[in-house]
C-alpha cells in the first residue's frame, strides 16, 4: 500500500515538474494561501477591529496621502477607511476558510453516502440517490440560499454575526456533495466488483472494514480532482451568494463581500475598491482551476501521450 | 417493468412533496410579509389582523397542507406583492427567462463544442493553451461583476449595446418574444453571454476530454490504419461518438442555467422568473416564492424522471425490474 | 431650413442601409443632427421646434418606407441597427424614459399606501389637494378649501369644474364622495390616513363636504395621495371594492385605470415597462408645462445598472443615484444631477424600557437605561465624518428625529450634540460602563441611503468608546419585523413625515406601544405624562396652545435621549440635462411640472 502512494506520489511530481502552468498555478496559490493564513502577520492594518478605524480615511486614493488624514495606503482605502492591503489579505482568509471547508464537509458527506450506496445497493442505495435527486433539483444557489434563511432563523440573535460564516459553510457544502457522492459512488461500483473486494468478503472482513480500507483508497483520485475544482468553486459561490445579500457580514469582509461592495464605485472612479479584490479572487481560482486541470490530466493516465 | 415505472413516478412524487416541504419552512425565515404589505401607518392591530387573515397564525403544516392542496387544483395563491396570481406571473415571465437560457446554451453549446474540438485535436500548441487558460477565467470571477464589466464596457463606455432589458419585444399571444425585433436580439448579447460563460468553458473541457478519449479508442486507430483522412476521422467518427456524453451533460446544466439566471437577470433587470424571484424574495411574496421553487422542482424532477424511462428504454438489463 | 441636406441625408441613410458596418462617422451625423442619444430607444428630448422638424422627417420616413419600402424595411431591421434605430422610435413626442429602483405595486390607487406606487398613480390620478414638486400643497381637483366657518369639525371643499377622466366622463362630486368612502373601506390601504373622518357629503355637483370626529387640523396633508376614481367606471367595472391584496384579489381597476392627470396608461408589465402618453383632454392644459409627452417607466432594481443605463443615456431620468456616482453623472455633458433635502431623517433606536436586553454582554442590566450611556453614544457619532465620506455631503446631519419640513421643527433642537470622545467616554465610566460593553446593532441593507455602511461607520465610532457593536444587516423585510415584534435592542430606522407635523412623529415613535399608537417606537419608552400630552394634540383647536405642547414633548423627548439622530437624507435625481424641475421633498416626481430646456 505505501508503495503504491509512493509509486503515485513520485508520477504526479514528475507530471507536475513537466507541466509549466502547473508549477506557475501551485506557486500563485501557495503565496496566496500563505498570505492569507500569516494575514494578521502581514496586513499593515486589522480591518476586522472597528476601533482602530478612521472613517475620515475612506476613499484614500492608492499611494497617496489622504485628503484629511495625510496618511497613504499601498493599496488605498474603501468607503469605511480600511486599507485595502489589509481587507483582501483578510478576506482572502475568510474566502479560503469558508471554500475549504465547504468542500471538505461536502466531501465527507459525498464519499460516505457514495460509498455507503454503493456498497449496500438496493433500497439504501435507492433513498440516498433520491436525496440527491432532490438536492439537484435545487439549484446550488438557491440551496444555500434556502438553508442561509433557515440557519439564521434558528441562530440566536446575538450570535447571528459570528454565526454567518459557519452558515455559509454549510449551506455551500450542502449544495456540493452530490458530485462526490455520484463519482464516489460509480467508481466504488466498479471496484466492488472486483475480485479483491470479493476476496476479502470471503475473508471475513466487515463491511465497514471493507468500504473504508478495501474500496475508498481506491476512488480516491477522481474525489481530489472534484475537491480541487470545488474549491474554486466554492470560493467563487460565496461571492455569488454576497451579491444575493446572503455572505459574510460587511464586518468581516470576504473577498466576495469585498467585490460586491467594490462594484458599487466601478462608475465612481474609486476603481481600486473593486480591482484589487477581484483581481485577487481571479488570481486564487485561476490558479486552483488550473491545478485541478492538471491534476485530471495527470490522474488519468489514459491521456498522457 | 411497469412496476418499475410506477415505483419511479412515486419516488418522483414524494421529491416533489419533500422539495415543497423544504421550499414552504423556508418562507418562515426570509421575514415577514406583513410589514411590505402594510404601509407605515400600520397598528399593532392591523398587523395582528392582517397576519390572521393571511393565515400565518395557522400552524405550520396547516398552512404547507393548505398549500398543497391550492396546488394539486393548480391554485398556488395570489401573489401578496402583485395581487396577481402567481401562477400566472410566473408564466408571464417565463418566455423572458427561457429565450435567455436558450440563447445561452446555443451559444455554450456551439462555442463550447468548437472550442472543445479544436482542443482536442490540438492538443499541445500555443492556441490551445490560450484557449484553456482564458475560459477558466469565465469561471473564476463571479457572474454578478463579469455582467456589470460587459456593462461598463459595451453600454457605457462603447454605447454598442443596452445595459438592461429585453428591448421591444413581439407579444405573439401566448409567448413574447424578443428574438423578432433588431433592439430585441442587441438586448440578448451581454445576458446570454455572461450566462453562458460558465456552462461554454464547462461544455468545453468536456467535448476536449470526451474527444480526447474517443480518439484512442480501437475503432478510431483502425480508422487510421485504414488509411483514413484526419479530416474524416476527426469529424466523421471522434465527434459523432464525443457528443452524446456531451449532450447528457448538457442537459443536466439547465438547472444551474436557469439558477444563474437569477443573478443575471438581476443585473440586467431581465424581466423574467429569476428577477422576479429575487423580487419575491426582498419582498418575502410567499405565494410566488413557493410557486417558482415548485415549478423548478416539477421540471427537474420531470427531466429526472425522462432520462431514467429513457435508460430503461435503451438498456434492457434495467427491464427485469432490478434496476435502482 | 431642414432640408438644406437632404440629399447628404438619404445618402447617409442608404449607406447605413447597405453597409453591414456600421460606419460610426455617418451614425455620429445622423445622431447629432437630429439630436439622438443612447443606443436603443432613444429619447428624443429637444426642443418645441426640434420637435415639429421630427414630425417632419417622421412623415417623410413613413413616404419612404411604407410606400416603396416594405421590402427595404425588413432587410434594414436585419441589418444595420443604425436605420432601424431611426425607423422605429422616430416619433414626435417628448419621450421621457424615466427609470427607479422599484415597481408600483398596483394599478389601484387606494390599494398601497407606498412610495412608487403612488408616484406612478400622480400621473394618471389626482387627489383634490397636490403637493407640488416643491411640497408646498396647491390647488388640484378641488380649487378652494378650509374648514367650515360655523363647525370646526367640517371641511369644505369647491370642486373645480369642466374635469373629465380619460374616457371622457365628467368629474363631479359625487366622485369625490365615492372615493373618499373607497377609500375608508376595509381593504384600503389609505383609511389610517382617514380614520378621523365621519362622514364625506355632497353639498352640491360641484362641492363637498368632510365631517371628521373632532377638528382635524392636518386635514388638507392627509389629502394630497388620495386619488379621485369615476364612480360610474368604477362601478360598471366591478371596481368598487379596493383591491383586497391579502385576500388574493385582482380587480379590474388594479390593471387598468381611468383618472383625471395628465398622462394615460397605454400599457403596463410589471417589473418591466409601463408607457403613459399624454391625455389631450387634461384641464390643466396651458396652467403646466406639460412638455413631455410621452413616458417609458422602468423598474431597474440593480443600482451599477441604473447608473449604467443613465450614462449610455438609454435612460433620461432616474431617482435613486447612488452618492458615490452623483460627480460622475454630474460631470457627463448630457447629464445633471438636482438635488434637495428629503423629508425623512434616519435615526437609532435604543431599548430602554426593558430591564435586560438580549443581546448585551452585560449580566441582569440594560446599560442603555442610563441616560449617561445613551449620552455617551449620542456624542460617539461622528455625524460630520458620516456626511463626509459614507454620505460624499448628501445628507443634512441632524440633532433631533425630525425631517426640518415638519411642524415643531426648530434650528435649536436640530443642533448637533459635541462629538466629545473624553467627555463620552467619561460619562461611561460615570456609569459604570468604563471597559465598555457588546451589543447588536440590527441595520436594513436595502431600504435607506447607504443603510448598512452607515451602521458599519457607526460601528466604528461606538467601538472608541468601548462599546463593542455586532452589526447584523439584512434586507428590510427581515430587519422591520424585528422592531414590531420588540426583538431588536439597537436598530437603525428612518421616518418620512407625509403630513409635516410632529404629531405623526409622536404617534408612531413616541408614544407608548399599544394597539392604536407607538407602533414603530420600538424604545420600550412608556412616559404616561408624554402619552396625555400626545393624545391631547388629536383634539386641541387652538394652534399656539398645540405648538406649545409640540414643544414641551420634543423638549422631553430630547432630554431623555430617546433617539439618536444620524441626518436628514438628501435626494438625488440624475437627469438628462435637458431636463429642468426641482426635486420633491417626497420623492414624488409629477411630470406635468416637468419642463424641457
Amino acid at each position: 500500500m505505501d508503495m503504491l502512494k509512493r509509486a503515485i506520489a513520485s508520477d504526479l511530481f514528475w507530471s507536475f515538474k513537466r507541466s509549466p502552468v502547473a508549477v506557475i498555478s501551485a506557486l500563485v496559490a501557495i503565496t496566496l494561501i500563505l498570505a492569507a493564513v500569516f494575514a494578521p502577520l502581514l496586513a499593515p492594518y486589522n480591518p476586522f477591529d472597528p476601533a482602530s478605524l478612521n472613517l475620515m480615511n475612506g476613499f484614500s486614493k492608492p499611494m497617496e496621502p489622504n485628503a484629511f488624514t495625510g496618511e497613504s495606503f499601498v493599496l488605498g482605502t474603501d468607503d469605511q477607511g480600511r486599507d485595502v492591503l489589509s481587507t483582501i489579505l483578510y478576506g482572502m482568509r475568510i474566502s479560503l476558510f469558508v471554500g475549504a471547508l465547504a468542500v471538505l464537509f461536502a466531501m465527507v458527506i459525498g464519499v460516505v453516502l457514495g460509498l455507503v450506496a454503493a456498497y449496500a445497493g438496493g433500497r439504501t442505495d435507492a433513498i440516498i440517490m433520491r436525496i440527491a435527486d432532490v438536492q439537484l433539483t435545487f439549484p446550488s444557489i438557491l440551496v444555500a440560499m434556502l438553508i442561509f434563511g433557515i440557519a439564521k432563523g434558528f441562530t440566536p440573535i446575538h450570535l447571528r454575526d459570528q454565526m454567518a460564516i459557519w452558515v455559509l459553510i454549510i449551506s455551500i457544502g450542502l449544495s456540493d456533495w452530490v458530485q462526490f457522492a455520484r463519482v464516489v459512488r460509480g467508481a466504488a461500483l466498479v471496484e466492488k466488483s472486483k475480485e479483491y473486494v470479493e476476496a476479502a468478503i470471503l475473508i471475513g472482513r466487515g463491511p465497514v472494514a471493507i468500504i473504508f480500507k478495501h474500496i475508498l483508497p481506491n476512488v480516491l483520485s477522481p474525489v481530489l480532482v472534484i475537491a480541487t475544482i470545488s474549491l474554486a468553486l466554492a470560493i467563487i459561490s460565496e461571492a455569488t451568494l454576497s451579491f444575493l445579500g446572503v455572505g459574510a457580514p460587511p464586518t468581516q469582509p470576504s473577498l466576495g463581500t469585498l467585490i460586491r461592495i467594490g462594484q458599487g464605485y466601478l462608475f465612481s472612479g474609486e476603481w481600486w475598491i473593486l480591482f484589487f479584490p477581484a483581481v485577487t479572487l481571479l488570481l486564487l481560482a485561476l490558479s486552483v482551476n488550473l491545478l485541478g486541470d492538471w491534476l485530471r490530466d495527470a490522474l488519468n493516465p489514459k491521456l498522457d501521450d | 417493468m411497469l412496476s418499475y415505472i410506477v415505483k419511479r413516478a412515486l419516488q418522483s412524487v414524494l421529491v416533489l412533496l419533500a422539495v415543497g416541504l423544504v421550499a414552504f419552512s423556508m418562507f418562515r425565515f426570509v421575514g415577514d410579509p406583513v410589514e411590505n404589505m402594510l404601509g407605515q401607518e400600520r397598528t399593532n392591530a392591523d398587523i395582528e389582523r392582517l397576519r390572521e387573515s393571511l393565515g400565518l397564525n395557522d400552524p405550520f403544516l396547516v398552512q404547507y397542507w393548505d398549500f398543497l392542496v391550492g396546488a394539486v387544483q393548480g391554485d398556488v395563491g395570489v401573489s401578496f406583492r402583485q395581487g396577481r396570481p402567481a401562477l400566472e406571473l410566473i408564466m408571464e415571465r417565463a418566455p423572458a427567462t427561457l429565450e435567455l437560457a436558450l440563447v445561452s446554451a446555443i451559444f455554450a453549446m456551439v462555442l463550447g463544442i468548437v472550442l472543445g474540438i479544436y482542443t482536442a485535436i490540438n492538443r499541445k500548441g500555443p492556441i490551445t493553451n490560450f484557449i484553456l487558460s482564458t475560459s477558466l477565467i469565465g469561471v473564476s470571477l463571479p457572474t454578478f461583476l463579469i455582467g456589470i464589466l460587459l456593462i461598463y464596457i459595451f453600454a457605457v463606455e462603447l454605447k454598442w449595446l443596452p445595459s438592461f432589458g429585453r428591448g421591444e419585444t413581439v407579444d405573439l399571444g401566448w409567448w413574447s418574444t424578443g428574438l423578432l425585433t433588431w433592439s430585441g436580439i442587441k438586448s440578448l448579447i451581454l445576458p446570454s453571454i455572461t450566462l453562458g460563460l460558465y456552462q461554454m468553458t464547462l461544455i468545453m473541457r468536456l467535448v476536449r476530454s470526451e474527444m480526447s478519449e474517443v480518439l484512442r479508442q480501437d475503432y478510431i486507430r483502425f480508422a487510421r490504419a485504414r488509411g483514413l483522412s484526419e479530416r474524416a476521422i476527426n469529424f466523421r467518427h471522434a465527434v459523432k461518438n464525443t457528443l452524446i456524453p456531451v449532450i447528457t451533460v448538457a442537459g443536466l446544466q439547465i438547472g444551474s442555467i436557469i439558477a444563474f439566471a437569477i443573478i443575471t437577470e438581476t443585473v440586467f433587470q431581465w424581466p423574467g422568473v429569476g428577477l422576479l424571484f429575487i423580487d419575491s424574495v426582498q419582498f418575502v411574496d410567499i405565494p410566488v416564492m413557493a410557486s417558482y421553487l415548485m415549478l423548478i422542482s416539477v421540471m427537474f424532477v420531470g427531466i429526472n424522471f425522462l432520462v431514467d424511462m429513457l435508460y430503461l428504454a435503451i438498456d434492457p438489463r434495467l427491464r427485469d425490474g432490478k434496476g435502482s | 431650413m431642414m432640408y438644406d441636406n437632404f440629399a447628404l441625408d438619404c445618402f447617409v441613410i442608404l449607406y447605413l442601409t447597405f453597409n453591414r458596418f456600421e460606419s460610426l462617422a455617418a451614425k455620429g451625423y445622423l445622431l447629432k443632427k437630429y439630436r439622438f442619444q443612447g443606443v436603443s430607444g432613444f429619447s428624443a428630448l429637444g426642443s418645441p421646434k426640434q420637435s415639429q422638424d421630427r414630425t417632419k422627417i417622421n412623415s417623410w420616413f413613413n413616404r419612404v418606407f411604407n410606400t416603396g419600402g416594405q421590402i427595404l424595411f425588413k432587410k434594414i431591421s436585419l441589418t444595420a441597427s443604425a436605420a432601424l434605430l431611426v425607423s422605429t422610435s422616430f416619433v414626435a413626442a417628448e419621450t421621457l424614459n424615466w427609470a427607479r429602483a422599484g415597481d408600483s405595486l398596483t394599478m389601484d390607487p387606494h390599494a398601497q399606501n407606498e412610495g412608487p406606487t403612488h408616484t406612478l398613480a400622480h400621473q394618471i390620478y389626482e387627489p383634490l389637494l397636490l403637493r407640488d414638486n416643491t411640497g408646498a400643497v396647491e390647488a388640484a381637483l378641488a380649487t378652494e378649501w378650509g374648514p367650515s366657518a360655523d363647525n370646526p369639525n367640517i371641511w369644505e371643499f369647491k370642486l373645480r369644474e369642466g374635469v373629465t377622466y380619460h374616457d371622457g366622463a365628467e368629474f363631479d362630486s359625487e366622485d369625490v364622495v365615492f372615493s373618499i368612502t373607497r377609500a375608508m373601506s376595509e381593504h384600503s390601504n389609505m383609511k389610517e390616513l382617514l380614520s378621523s373622518v365621519k362622514e364625506v357629503r355632497a353639498t352640491g355637483k360641484y362641492s363637498v363636504e368632510i365631517e371628521t370626529n373632532g377638528p382635524n387640523p392636518i386635514m388638507a396633508s392627509n389629502l394630497t395621495n388620495l386619488f379621485m376614481m369615476d364612480k360610474g367606471w368604477a362601478e360598471a367595472n366591478d371596481a368598487v371594492a379596493v383591491q383586497d391584496i391579502e385576500g388574493g384579489e385582482e380587480t379590474f381597476a388594479s390593471r387598468n385605470t381611468n383618472g383625471t392627470g395628465p398622462y394615460k396608461l397605454v400599457s403596463r408589465a410589471a417589473d418591466s415597462l409601463t408607457e403613459l402618453e399624454a391625455f389631450d383632454g387634461y384641464w390643466g392644459k396651458g396652467e403646466f408645462p406639460l412638455e413631455i409627452t410621452k413616458i417609458n417607466y422602468t423598474p431597474i432594481k440593480n443600482p451599477a445598472t441604473r447608473v449604467a443605463a443613465l450614462l449610455s443615456g438609454e435612460v433620461d431620468f432616474i431617482q435613486d443615484v447612488p452618492v458615490q456616482d452623483l460627480a460622475r453623472v454630474d460631470g457627463d455633458e448630457n447629464l445633471q444631477v438636482i438635488t434637495a433635502p428629503q423629508n425623512r431623517v434616519i435615526f437609532f433606536g435604543l431599548n430602554q424600557g426593558d430591564a435586560d436586553l438580549k443581546t448585551d454582554d452585560v449580566e441582569g442590566k440594560n446599560p442603555f437605561a442610563d441616560l449617561r450611556v445613551r449620552q455617551a453614544m449620542n456624542m460617539a457619532i461622528n455625524r460630520e465624518a458620516i456626511q463626509k465620506i459614507v454620505m460624499r455631503d448628501q445628507s443634512i446631519p441632524a440633532g433631533v428625529a425630525m425631517p426640518p419640513f415638519v411642524n415643531g421643527w426648530t434650528e435649536a433642537l436640530d443642533t448637533l450634540p459635541s462629538s466629545d470622545l473624553d467627555a463620552a467616554k467619561a460619562l461611561m465610566a460615570d456609569a459604570g460602563y468604563g471597559d465598555g460593553f457588546s451589543v447588536t446593532l440590527h441595520c436594513p441593507n436595502d431600504r435607506y441611503i447607504n443603510d448598512e455602511p452607515i451602521c458599519q461607520a457607526a460601528v466604528g465610532m461606538f467601538a472608541q468608546i468601548g462599546i463593542t457593536v455586532n452589526l447584523d444587516a439584512k434586507p428590510k423585510a427581515q430587519h422591520f419585523p424585528q422592531i414590531a415584534n420588540s426583538e431588536t435592542d439597537f436598530y437603525m430606522l428612518g421616518w418620512g413625515v407625509p403630513t409635516f407635523d410632529s404629531a405623526y412623529i409622536f404617534n408612531f415613535l413616541v408614544h407608548t406601544r399599544s394597539d392604536e399608537r407607538g407602533s414603530w417606537n420600538g424604545t420600550r419608552y412608556s412616559n404616561a405624562e408624554v402619552d396625555e400630552m400626545i393624545v391631547s394634540l388629536e383634539s386641541e383647536t387652538d394652534l399656539d396652545v398645540r405648538d406649545a405642547t409640540v414643544a414641551k414633548i420634543w423638549a422631553q423627548v430630547q432630554e431623555d435621549v430617546l433617539y439618536l439622530p444620524i441626518h436628514h437624507q438628501v435626494l438625488n435625481w440624475g437627469t438628462s440635462n435637458k431636463i429642468d424641475t426641482v426635486v420633491s421633498p417626497e420623492d414624488q416626481p409629477k411630470f406635468k411640472y416637468f419642463t424641457l430646456k
